[in-house]
């Protein structure tokens, strides 16, 4: 009642032109202006004592609570209320009254700096009108469309659930019919082995009689190119001018070794140089062809690039994250070198002798060509269910992700699934494709930099939907892998508005999204700020 | 399995390097050690005790206030002339150069103040032994012995100190190459020099002096003669990693040796990272002075750092002296003590044979080129030292108030925006700060003067804004220069010809933050005044009256250059970078200084940050103790490192708070602020890839404990303020050991964990992690100490327990001192100009007090140019506080007034009265807390300049 006539009062005197200072002191609200009787003692606030009410706003601090001085920069703890008239009442520190700039807009803060305040507050009263009016609408129009998007949701998680359940019933299908073809195609396949066996076989027997027919012509050349006086005999001597059949390989092919060549005989008839051929034949060099060159070329692995020298090995001022596995490359390269080596020796060691003798096996006959292509029929048949079978897996692994993602109260933020919202700065296009992943990648040429892969909504425990947070990206020199924490506001459009790295490697994005707009307050609840 | 094992041998070296990497930041491997150094590890070759130097005393001459004697080493002839000078203030000069040098030798140019003023010497008795001379008054003598040639100061029948009493003079004079073709010319037509002369200079003067050297000496033939001294390796040339230093000079160190007989503590030559009181060097690496940028320091250890003051102090009981050897290039400083080594068992031995070993300190001296050039600072008291180098050096330069306020610094805020939200941050968390910092960032890609013009594209928008916050922005400004016609600083200094030369004459460049860059010549004055005129604010764009600056990276820092800086044959003019590397640094700031001072028309005062620095350094501005990290022991270093800058005459110093590398624990930055509010510079700073550390980004708690060291710090402005004035008029250093107050309390010697503000303030940082309380020594028996926020009383001359919580700074306030603060702490310094004071009073146990007030604008000249300051004497004694003028002629006048006096240790009085100048008296209400026998007098409400007595009756 006494509360309801004092504004009436005050509201009285304001429109009538005073200074609201005339009926409290300076720097009190009105909810305290009770407590600061004129020509009454003052009791701090906290109770701890009592002083003269001249001693109110007199400079200097008496009470331990600061509330002797309202009206000064006299207590450290004390507080100042500016009743800016026209916009939002508020408190300031006490070290900021007379400290020379303008903290209030009713310029109150400042009676006795010199600090030529002007007042705004009429002026921010009415911009910030403005922009509330403005949020409200988007507010509006945002939560009717995330009531669309709920519904969607809905819907879409209920077409989801439906698609679920036929794609796990077409798997049973598509399983059984993976089995039936399994069994048809093993049926194929045990005859068009058979057949492929025999027809193997047969080529084997008919290489091995060319193969020895070769050697004996093989044979003969070399009994006649051996038999150097034509007399029908190989001789000790003979044998000797064909030093690569060496057995104990010192470069010299004695008498004795040639006897022992010659299995004990001194010379050796055609038929008989059968037997001696079979020991030679893999050392023998025929006269006619040429050597085999005897030293193994050996290729260096090609130098390593080598960096250019600096003394100052530490890395000590890197200005981009380059570089960071360098080591561990160098060791893999090194191994990859040696491997290469080896195999360029070892085939070049033992050349494959691929002279015309085995052709290509001859073409299967009828009979086995048509099990083959049965069998190729079934096992591509099989593959084909196979495929489909892991397809629709996917589907269905794909699915239950999407379904098991927490997309927001009321599934909201599903819509979000599988889109991407790009924003282009002056360096780098950023891009956010919610529940998945953020990346950058520079506007003029370079690779994409991983910002985070999903990790869970982080708000604030009583509204974790307004904070996303996108976590080990790419790691950074000296520092932590790349995150992204996206900042969700209310918005008509849903759009990256900004991007920044407060701290290195940390990046803060905005986010406008009408899936987080709130029910605007019916105007009735609107509680009136103003004080008057 | 050869590849198998080849694998596992990487894998194991890479992870052994690893951990190497993480035991030992710094890579020790880029830095010399005096193993790797020439012309160190010829020098400490030298057998002690063997000096060939002798002093040809029939050359004695006495002029008045100069003494000149020729020495000779007996070992090659060579001659050399010393120059001795006694020097007003109790300071002798000693100066040795060759006789007749091949060409003159570098001296040390800008950094004296003045050509000290000398004062008469007598000869009181010569024979053929030596020679004594008085050395004016306080019975003090100097002794020249000739054989082997040795130097004695004494006073009465004490000697305080010899020079070359371990034979360790060498002085490596200047010749001619021998091992190539040039040396059978310099055989038949002229000297090393003559054929190299060319290259290298034109000026005549040098082949005149050579000339004449050359017809008067004959000991230079006794020289050729068959005395030539063996050439050693790293004498005309010298490889260091991949850089080849060419030494066209040869070989040219210096070298002397210092005994301190009854010394045991030295201290000085910073910087570096190690104890206050310097360490017994035997057996390790000597403390090195070579301006380095060192990436990622190490704590406790002798390695060069950024920056290298050639002065050490001597103190003991009875006496404390100085040495400043002044010489700019590379510099090694081998420390020996007869105590230091010495274990209980050989003391035990030394009592019962009944030794009379006193202690002693040898300190030995050595420098790669130029001369020998020392000062020898004779005290006696630490006092009398600070006066004595400031009459030679200058002092500390009186920073504007506001740089005592707390920095913001991070590299780096990244545009505008960003700057704004952070200054909004402190205000939103009622923080005061007075600078926000830009690190390279800022600049249109390191081109230095410039802003980028994406992050910054208006930079006086963002300057205005702090200005209406009465807050201020610093800028970097980095001596190197990017390689770009385009750029204006870079073409205007490259048509000039102001850059450093190669050795072949080409501009000199090298890599830094921008690429290939030049760097400009600083030691030559048409430099320094050409970079001066670039601060002007129409020349440096986007400039204004509140921005400052920030020389980083000034020691010169070359990432490809031998040991991360310049090649010691570059030229400057005719000189090589050997003989002045010490002194870039030096210059740099100074012209950054002059630059800020000319933009003002010469009113306002500067503040110019520097990494790197020489002696003189302090008159240009402040010292960083560089890239230190985010650890306990870097907290902990801190203190000795500012306390040893402090020592030598650079005050406004501090450490990068929360450390530059590595990321804080909340409570490791809660300390680091607490610790920080108590050293002189106080600036937050963070590398770029550490997380965000704004004060409020750690929790309310953290915040709040933030707030209140910040807040403390603000508080005692005016104490700080007033520290600064006497740095500024004494050269008495502002953050001081112990022992300077406490000169004969030989446990004060080697505190490091807590120093002195003034005379008057004792603080002991928290520096351990989880720390529940700590020790702390109140120096001074029969004193008392109070507990600088509850007043509770302490006994001097006491290891004092403190139980401690994270809110805990232990600061304690001596009794008998009267310390002025502002209690009214507002968002920055400048909104507290008006502020009134609150007096602390803290009485002795005599019941006596005394303190001082000095007040100005805080931020011209004037209070120099016109005396417009308020220098007042407050004391306490018979129950009488009284405010009396210190300099009559002094004019200002403040609108600060005197808000509330509190007097710890009183007892209760009757009534208070207030005495005007005016003669009218009134009567002040008063509270009085039993309990810490502390009352407090309310409102005086006189004017801060006023006089004024207070009675308790």
């Amino acid at each position: 009642m006494s509360c309801a006539h004092l504004l009436l009062v005050l509201s009285v005197a304001v429109s009538l032109g005073s200074a609201v200072e005339i009926q409290r002191p300076r720097g009190v609200p009105l909810s305290k202006r009770q407590f600061y009787e004129e020509n009454k003692p003052f009791t701090c606030l906290d109770g701890s004592r009592t002083i003269p009410f001249d001693r109110v706003n007199d400079d200097y601090c008496d009470c331990k609570d600061g509330s002797d001085e309202p009206g000064t920069a006299a207590c450290p703890n004390g507080s100042f209320h500016c009743t800016n008239a026209g916009f939002r009442p508020t408190f300031i520190p006490s070290s900021r009254v007379n400290d020379g700039i303008c903290d209030c807009c009713d310029t109150t803060d400042e009676y006795n700096s010199g600090a030529n305040c002007q007042n705004t507050c009429r002026e921010l009263g009415r911009k910030e009108k403005e922009s509330l009016q403005k949020l409200a609408e988007i507010t509006k129009e945002g939560f009717l469309l995330k009531q669309q998007l709920i519904e969607e949701a809905k819907k879409g998680k209920q077409d989801k659930q439906a698609k679920l359940t036929e794609l796990q019933n077409n798997k049973k299908g598509l399983e059984e019919k993976v089995e039936a073809l399994r069994t048809v195609k093993e049926t194929a396949e045990q005859p068009e082995k058979e057949a492929k066996e025999r027809h193997l076989k047969a080529w084997e027997e008919q290489k091995a009689v060319i193969r020895a027919e070769k050697d004996r012509a093989k044979m003969a050349e070399a009994f006649l190119e051996l038999d150097d006086d034509a007399d029908g005999f190989v001789s000790v001597s003979e044998l000797q001018s064909h030093p690569e059949l060496d057995p104990d390989t010192d470069g010299t092919l004695t008498e004795a070794e040639a006897q022992n060549v010659l299995g004990g005989s001194a010379k050796v008839d055609s038929a008989t140089f059968e037997n001696v051929w079979s020991s030679i034949k893999d050392k023998y060099v025929s006269e006619s062809q040429p050597e085999q060159p005897a030293d193994q070329v050996h290729i260096p692995p090609p130098e390593e690039a080598k960096e250019p020298i600096t003394d100052n090995d530490s890395e000590q001022y890197p200005e981009d994250d380059i570089g960071e596995d360098d080591d561990d490359d160098d060791v893999e390269d090194d191994e990859y070198h040696e491997d290469d080596d080896d195999k360029v020796t070892s085939s070049v060691r033992t050349p494959e002798s691929s002279d015309g003798d085995e052709e290509a096996m001859p073409p299967y006959d009828g009979e086995t060509q048509s099990l083959i292509d049965a069998a190729q029929k079934a096992r591509e048949e099989f593959e084909e269910s196979e495929r489909s079978l892991r397809e629709v897996e996917d589907q269905i692994r794909n699915l239950e992700k999407e379904i098991s993602f927490d997309f927001g109260p009321d599934a909201e933020f599903s819509y979000l699934y599988s889109q991407c919202y790009d924003l282009s700065t002056s360096e780098y296009i950023y891009r956010l494709c919610p529940f998945n992943r953020v990346t950058q990648k520079p506007k003029y040429g370079g690779s994409e930099t991983n910002l985070g892969s999903w990790g869970t909504w982080s708000g604030p425990e009583e509204n974790r939907y307004i904070v996303m947070k996108y976590e080990h990206g790419t790691g950074c020199w000296q520092g932590p892998n790349r995150s992204t924490t996206v900042k969700l506001t209310c918005g008509k459009e849903t759009t990256v508005t900004s991007t920044s790295e407060p701290s290195r490697c940390e990046y803060l994005m905005e986010f406008t999204t009408p899936a987080v707009c709130q029910e605007p307050p019916s105007l009735e609840d609107t509680p009136q700020h103003d004080e008057f | 399995m050869a590849v198998t094992s080849d694998r596992m041998r990487l894998v194991y070296t890479a992870l052994v390097s690893l951990l190497v990497g993480v035991a030992h930041a710094v890579d020790r491997s880029n830095f010399k050690t005096c193993e790797q150094s020439a012309f160190c590890k010829r020098q400490r070759e030298l057998i002690p005790g063997q000096s060939p130097y002798r002093a040809l005393l029939e050359t004695l001459e006495l002029s008045g206030t100069r003494l000149t004697l020729q020495l000779i080493n007996d070992n090659n002839k060579v001659r050399l002339l010393l120059e001795l000078y006694r020097l007003q203030g109790n300071m002798t000069r000693v100066k040795i150069n060759e006789l007749k040098p091949l060409k003159p030798r570098f001296e040390v140019p800008d950094v004296l103040i003045t050509d000290p003023p000398t004062e008469p010497m007598s000869v009181v008795t010569q024979d053929e032994n030596g020679v004594v001379l008085s050395l004016g008054g306080e019975n003090q003598r100097l002794i020249v012995s000739a054989k082997p040639f040795r130097l004695d100061i004494i006073e009465g029948p004490e000697v305080l100190l010899s020079l070359n009493s371990r034979g360790l003079l060498s002085f490596e004079h200047l010749r001619p190459r021998k091992d190539t073709i040039s040396h059978r010319i310099s055989d038949t037509v002229g000297s090393m020099w003559d054929s190299i002369k060319s290259v290298f200079s034109s000026k005549s003067e040098t082949e005149a002096d050579h000339a004449e050297g050359k017809e008067d000496d004959p000991e230079q033939e006794g020289e050729k003669n068959g005395n030539e001294e063996e050439d050693k390796p790293g004498m005309w040339e010298e490889t260091f990693k991949s850089h080849t230093d060419s030494k066209p000079n040869g070989p040219t160190s210096v070298s002397l040796d210092f005994s301190f007989p009854g010394v045991e503590h030295v201290y000085g030559i910073p910087e570096h990272a190690d104890s206050l009181r310097l360490r017994n060097t035997d057996g390790g690496d000597p403390y090195r002075l070579y301006n380095l940028d060192v990436f990622q320091y190490e704590l406790d250890n002798p390695m060069s750092l950024y920056g290298g003051v050639p002065v050490l102090l001597s103190h003991s009981p009875h006496r404390t002296m100085g040495l400043f050897w002044l010489n700019a290039a590379e510099t090694w400083v081998d420390i020996s003590s007869n105590t230091a080594g010495q274990t209980m068992f050989g003391k035990m031995v030394d009592y019962i044979q009944g030794s009379s070993d006193i202690p002693q300190t040898d300190v030995r001296w050595i420098s790669e080129s130029g001369i020998i050039d020392v000062f020898i600072m004779l005290g006696p008291k630490p006092k009398d030292v600070f006066t004595q180098y400031a009459s030679l050096t200058g002092t500390q330069a009186f920073p504007p108030l506001s740089t005592l306020g707390y920095h913001q610094c991070r590299w780096n805020y990244k545009d505008q925006e960003d700057v704004q939200s952070v200054d909004q941050g402190f205000d939103e968390h009622d923080i005061p700060y007075d600078f926000i910092w830009l690190d390279i960032e800022h600049t249109d890609g390191k081109r230095y003067f410039t802003w980028d013009p994406n992050t910054f594209p208006q930079p006086k928008d963002m300057l205005q804004g702090l200005a209406n916050k009465k807050r201020k922005l610093v800028a970097i400004v980095d001596p190197h220069i990017k390689v770009d016609s385009g750029y204006k600083i870079y073409s205007e200094l490259r048509s000039k010809g102001l850059f450093v030369k190669t050795k072949d004459g080409s501009d000199y460049e090298g890599w830094c933050w921008p690429g290939n860059s030049g760097y400009p010549d600083f030691t030559n004055p048409e430099m320094r005044a050409w970079w001066a005129s670039q601060f002007a604010y129409d020349q440096y764009e986007g400039s204004m009256e509140n921005l400052f600056v920030w020389n980083d990276m000034n020691e010169p820092s070359i990432f490809n250059g031998p040991e991360v800086s310049m090649h010691k044959d570059a030229l400057h003019g005719s000189v090589e970078h050997r003989d002045l590397h010490n002194l870039y640094g030096f210059y740099v700031q100074m012209a950054t200084a002059q630059g800020l001072i000319q933009r003002s028309g010469g009113v306002e005062r500067p503040f110019v940050l520097t990494r790197s620095f020489f002696a003189g350094s302090q008159r240009y501005g402040a010292v960083w103790t560089g890239d230190n990290a985010a650890e306990w022991g870097h907290l902990k270093a801190s203190i000795p490192m500012c306390l040893s800058l402090g020592l030598v005459g650079i005050s406004q110093c501090g450490a990068d708070v929360g450390g530059f590398f590595k990321h804080p624990s909340a409570e490791l930055l809660v300390r680091w602020y607490q610790a920080g509010a108590y050293q002189p510079f106080f600036r937050g700073h963070a590398h770029i890839d550490t997380p965000r550390r704004e004060p409020w980004l750690f929790g309310p708690e953290n915040t709040a404990l933030i707030r209140e060291a910040v807040q403390q710090r603000y508080t005692l402005l005016p104490y700080w303020y007033l520290l600064f004035y006497k740095a500024h008029r004494t050269g008495i250093p502002v953050m001081r050991p112990l022992w300077v107050e406490f000169p004969e309390d030989v446990d004060t010697f080697a505190i490091q964990d807590e120093f002195l503000l003034g005379r008057d303030l004792l603080v002991h940082p928290v520096a351990e992690e989880g720390a529940k309380g700590v020790t702390a020594y109140l120096p001074g028996k029969g004193e008392v100490w109070y507990d600088a926020h509850t007043f509770q009383k302490h006994e001097g001359g006491q290891n004092l327990y403190i139980p401690v919580t994270m809110s805990s700074i232990p600061v304690f306030q001596r009794g008998g001192s009267i310390i002025c603060r502002k209690n009214r702490v507002r968002r920055s310094s400048s909104c507290m100009e008006n502020d009134p004071y609150t007096l602390y009073v803290a009485l002795s146990p005599q019941g006596t007090a005394a303190g001082e007030l000095y007040i100005d604008d805080g931020h011209t000249f004037n209070f120099e140019t016109q005396k417009q300051f308020i220098h007042r004497s407050l004391t306490f004694s018979d129950n009488k506080l009284t405010s009396s003028n210190l300099v009559l002629d002094a004019k200002f006048s403040t609108s600060a007034w005197i808000e509330k006096v509190v007097i710890a240790g009183a007892s209760e009085p009757k009534a208070v009265t207030l005495k005007n100048s005016d003669g009218t008296e009134s009567s002040l209400e008063f509270e009085f807390d039993a309990a810490m026998a502390t009352l407090t007098i309310r409102k005086p409400g006189v004017n801060a300049g006023a006089d004024w007595t207070i009675l308790l009756k």
